[in-house]
């Protein structure tokens, strides 16, 4: 198996340094100021030149936000955050949103490949074997999107793909359809602080019937100091189209924590299907837990129509702090709902993660296979909800949660909720937790492997499942990620 | 918001609190203080509700709308019901110690060697060395149920078995009225002693009862404990059963649950020394619109121990079946092997089955898992047993028989597994 030979490899290359995406990009940078306030978000949305709705949709969000508190039920533990202290907007210094990408600031796209993030069109496609396998990137750098590729072809498809303030002037009839349907402004903490802050994110719109004709990407870079990082994510897949698409995010090594808290929400229309993939590499903090990001992620899919299917995968391995549950509500007959996730926690990361499928609808099925590992001194947590309401006769799932256990200073745990209104319903849930056989290690190291090597060959075959689900551009980013994130675990 | 705000008090939490101040006053002070103590811990949060996670599914504030009166002392009339109600289970034991409405009746006890049976109430007059078992069983003191029997509970027996030689105990519970009872009974097995303890509920009348079973499992002692849960169908029942496991026990634990209109049982089992090993099991049958609550915990303290768990809940009609199970394996329970399992057949469409199956693993030589699993019964094997001549009705019964037959065939004890077939084939048959 070649791709598991390369994560060997790359065990090997990395020494010091895991985190190698903790770089800073020295750039001039406008900042809101510190705090958060009703001028604040004025001045967002004046700053993304908005309509008067978006504005007051933010404000009633803000409004709403201050007679809410923290959510505490997840199983991670962080000192308070003073949402008076962050900067809730930051761009680059005069910035306006380019025309090309020789408008860019050449230190911007610096960062973006070092990142291995190319922008350029023609760089893509000659870096890339094989025309099939374009992306077109959206690339969002603190609180505004810096550039956006292949939207000529892409249009020629029919397909709009822009950054979501952009879309919120371009197509506000879409947007204001289809914003805060699926996540409603008032649904949890985070994401009605998202709603009133949020700044930059993707939007994507697939006409009836068409096949977006290639891999759709958004690439998060966090780089300011303080600030926190907003995006908004809206995907609607109109009757019977396909689009996939890829998300992926880091940020610069630093002390001090940093929130992001995303909103994304999905739409899949009769007989739509959207695939949506997440590598999250935030910065996860030093060994020791200082500094990292706090992740806390609002994600949901509406499979609105009949035979609508959406379809999470993630790979989860950085962030100080992960809160996310990525969920599907299958309101439409027949509808399918999947979620595939590796959550990788080592150091002092804590990771509560997890999805909810909500059957809503007449013979809907949804699967979920999640693997977590925990090593250092981490928490990992798989936290999920199956549920088939009175009407959804026929509902079926499956689930599957395997935890791996690195080292005796970790922990590892499974906390399904299953709620099963409709007796046509079948559920059957599996939860597995162990170590890695000393029988397995044995055998490879026997064969000449050291212990690392043997644990990377070992978890990649444990996580395998998963890595299937995931496009195959980040199969290969993925596998090479889980073995630098379990780098030093051994003992 | 409202956390912090003193919450008002629903009308059961200010007659739970009225009836409190008139029971504690003729009580010496050191018992009033103990009692306060636990007073205080149910009274500070109150009748839990669906957003306290671990009564998420069972809204205790909601269900119990009214506190009844505390029970009378017992008329010779109850005594005489509860002794035909309790005849029907003949002699399932050497020893039995009957209580009726939360109370002790030494009339109706049978004594064996081996097992010394103290009543509470005498106990607590006597300020017996004995008292000193109480709450030693690893039960949390903040936990309602548990707050609320440590607060009410004056009687039910104290317990201490010694023999060497298999001997059986039965505590009858009986209940007739409409009032609250609390009983609380703690069995010290002695180390490599080997006995059977069968605590069957029975009874008429719309009552509230709390009982509290810990069971102190001494050194390399054999215990099989089974539980028959027939209460009226208008009880509100709260139980707890706490065992606390030394090294080397061999512990099970079977229940058959029918009765009450709605039933929370809570399991805590805590392994305190290595290398023992301990079979949990019970079979949940509800009709109507009756709520039937599992809870486990099983606290893996120490290494090198094994846990099984299985639970199978049928359900028709309206009624909801709760199955909450988790397991704790702490840093150092090296070597545990816990394995958990939650099954639930849903007869009719409006029936109800919540599961919440949990690892909680800080150790990393383990072998943990859960599964659980809801549905239907299945078409395919109806179908196959239909064209094979069996009617459909008794097709169905046929395989509901099997389900839960699983769960009865580790019991040991022939006369108890008699009763737990014959009570759920007794349930099948009218599905109430």
């Amino acid at each position: 198996m070649p791709a598991v030979q390369e994560t060997v490899e790359r065990v090997r290359q990395i020494d010091v340094d895991q985190y190698k995406y903790g770089f800073v990009t020295d750039i001039e940078t406008e900042k809101a100021p510190q705090g958060l306030s009703e001028e604040i978000v004025r001045f967002i949305s004046a700053r993304k030149e908005e309509p008067e709705w978006m504005l007051e949709w933010r404000l009633d969000a803000y409004r709403r936000w201050l007679t809410m508190r923290e959510p505490t039920w997840a199983k991670v533990d962080y000192p308070k955050i003073n949402y008076d202290e962050l900067y809730y907007y930051a761009a680059p210094k005069n910035f306006v949103a380019p025309k090309s990408l020789d408008d860019v600031d050449p230190e911007l796209l610096r960062t973006y490949e070092k990142l291995g993030i190319p922008l350029r069109e023609q760089e893509m496609l000659a870096g890339v074997e094989g025309a099939g396998s374009r992306v077109a990137v959206d690339a969002v750098f603190d609180s505004v999107s810096v550039a956006t590729t292949f939207k000529k072809e892409l249009a020629a498809a029919g397909v709009i793909f822009m950054p979501i303030s952009e879309a919120i002037r371009e197509y506000p009839e879409l947007v204001r359809k289809y914003l805060g349907s699926v996540v409603p402004v008032t649904d949890n903490f985070f994401a009605t602080l998202n709603s009133a802050v949020f700044s930059d994110g993707s939007f994507v719109y697939v006409p009836k019937g068409v096949r977006c004709p290639m891999e759709l990407s958004t690439y998060f870079r966090i780089n300011e100091r303080n600030t926190g990082q907003f995006e908004r994510t809206l995907i609607i897949a109109d009757e019977g189209s396909y689009v996939s698409y890829l998300e992926g995010c880091t940020a610069p090594q630093r002390d001090e924590n940093q929130l992001h808290a995303a909103v994304v929400e999905l739409i899949a229309l009769d007989n739509a299907e959207i695939k949506y993939s997440t590598v999250q590499n935030w910065y996860p903090g030093d060994v020791e837990g200082k500094g990292g990001i706090y992740n806390f992620v609002t994600k949901r899919g509406d499979c609105r129509g009949r035979k609508a299917k959406i379809s999470w995968t993630q790979v989860e391995t950085g962030s100080a702090i992960t809160w996310k549950y990525p969920s599907c509500i299958l309101r439409g007959d027949e509808s399918q709902g999947e979620f595939y996730s590796i959550a990788i926690s080592n150091g002092r990361q804590q990771v509560d993660s997890g999805t909810k499928m909500i059957h809503l609808g007449k013979n809907t099925t949804s699967k979920i296979i999640s693997k977590g590992i925990a090593a250092g001194k981490s928490e990992n947590t798989y936290r999920g909800l199956v549920s088939a309401h009175r009407k959804a006769t026929n509902a079926r799932n499956f689930t599957n949660c395997d935890s791996l256990l690195i080292g005796d200073q970790c922990g590892a745990h499974t906390v399904p909720y299953i709620e099963a209104k409709t007796s046509t319903a079948i559920f059957e849930h599996e939860a597995t937790t162990s170590k890695i056989a000393e029988d397995q290690l044995f055998y490879c190291q026997q064969r000449g492997l050291s212990e690392e090597e043997a644990i990377a060959l070992i978890v990649n075959g444990f996580v395998k499942e998963v890595l299937q689900h995931l496009p195959m551009e980040f199969a290969v980013e993925a596998q090479k990620l889980i073995s630098i994130s379990l780098e030093g675990s051994v003992g | 918001m409202t956390a912090d705000i003193q919450p008002i008090r629903t009308a059961a939490e200010t007659a739970l609190a009225e009836a409190f101040a008139r029971f504690k006053q003729p009580l010496p002070a050191g018992e009033i203080a103990r009692r306060d103590a636990a007073f205080a811990e149910f009274h500070k949060a109150g009748l839990p509700h669906r957003r306290v996670e671990e009564w998420k599914y069972t809204d205790l504030r909601a269900a119990m709308r009214e506190a009844k009166p505390l029970a009378e002392p017992n008329s010779a009339a109850v005594v005489a019901m509860a002794k035909t109600a309790i005849a029907q289970f003949g002699s399932l034991g050497a020893a039995r110690a009957v209580i009726v409405n939360g109370q002790y009746v030494q009339d109706l006890a049978q004594a064996a060697d081996g097992v010394e049976i103290t009543p509470l109430a005498a106990a607590l007059t006597e300020s017996s060395d004995l008292l000193a078992s109480l709450g030693q069983s690893g039960a949390p003191a903040s936990n309602t149920a548990v707050a609320l029997n440590n607060a009410f509970a004056s009687d039910g027996v104290l317990v201490r078995m010694s023999s060497r030689t298999k001997t059986t105990l039965h505590l009858a519970l009986h209940q007739e009225g409409d009032h609250a009872s609390y009983t609380r009974i703690v069995v010290a097995v002695d180390a490599g002693a080997e006995v059977e303890l069968i605590e069957t509920h029975t009874g008429s009348g719309a009552h509230q009862t709390n009982t509290m079973v810990e069971i102190l499992v001494g050194e390399g002692a054999r215990v099989a404990h089974y539980k028959l849960q027939d209460e009226s169908r208008e009880t509100l029942h709260l139980a707890t059963l706490a065992a606390k496991l030394e090294g080397g026990v061999n512990f099970s634990s079977t229940a058959l649950t029918k009765g009450a209109n709605l039933a929370r049982q809570q399991i805590f089992l805590t392994f305190a020394g290595e290398h023992s090993e301990a079979v949990l099991g019970g079979v949940s049958l509800a009709g109507a619109r009756r709520h039937l609550d599992t809870t486990l915990f099983v606290d893996h303290a120490v290494p090198n121990c094994a846990s099984r768990e299985r639970y199978k809940t049928v359900l028709t009609d309206d009624a909801r079946g709760v199955f909450q199970g988790k397991i704790l394996v702490r840093r150092d329970a090296q070597k545990t092997d816990g394995q958990m399992k939650s099954d639930a057949l849903l007869l009719s469409e409006s029936a109800e089955m919540d599961l919440k199956p949990e690892l909680e693993i800080y150790a990393d030589d383990v072998v943990c898992a859960h599964g659980a699993t809801a549905g239907a019964i299945d078409d395919e094997l109806l179908f196959y047993l239909m064209a094979r001549g069996i009617p459909r009705a008794e097709a169905e019964t046929l395989m509901i028989t099997a389900f839960a037959g699983e769960v009865f065939e580790g019991i040991e004890n022939d006369a108890v597994r008699d009763i737990f077939v014959a009570s759920a084939q007794n349930w099948l048959s009218n599905r109430g």
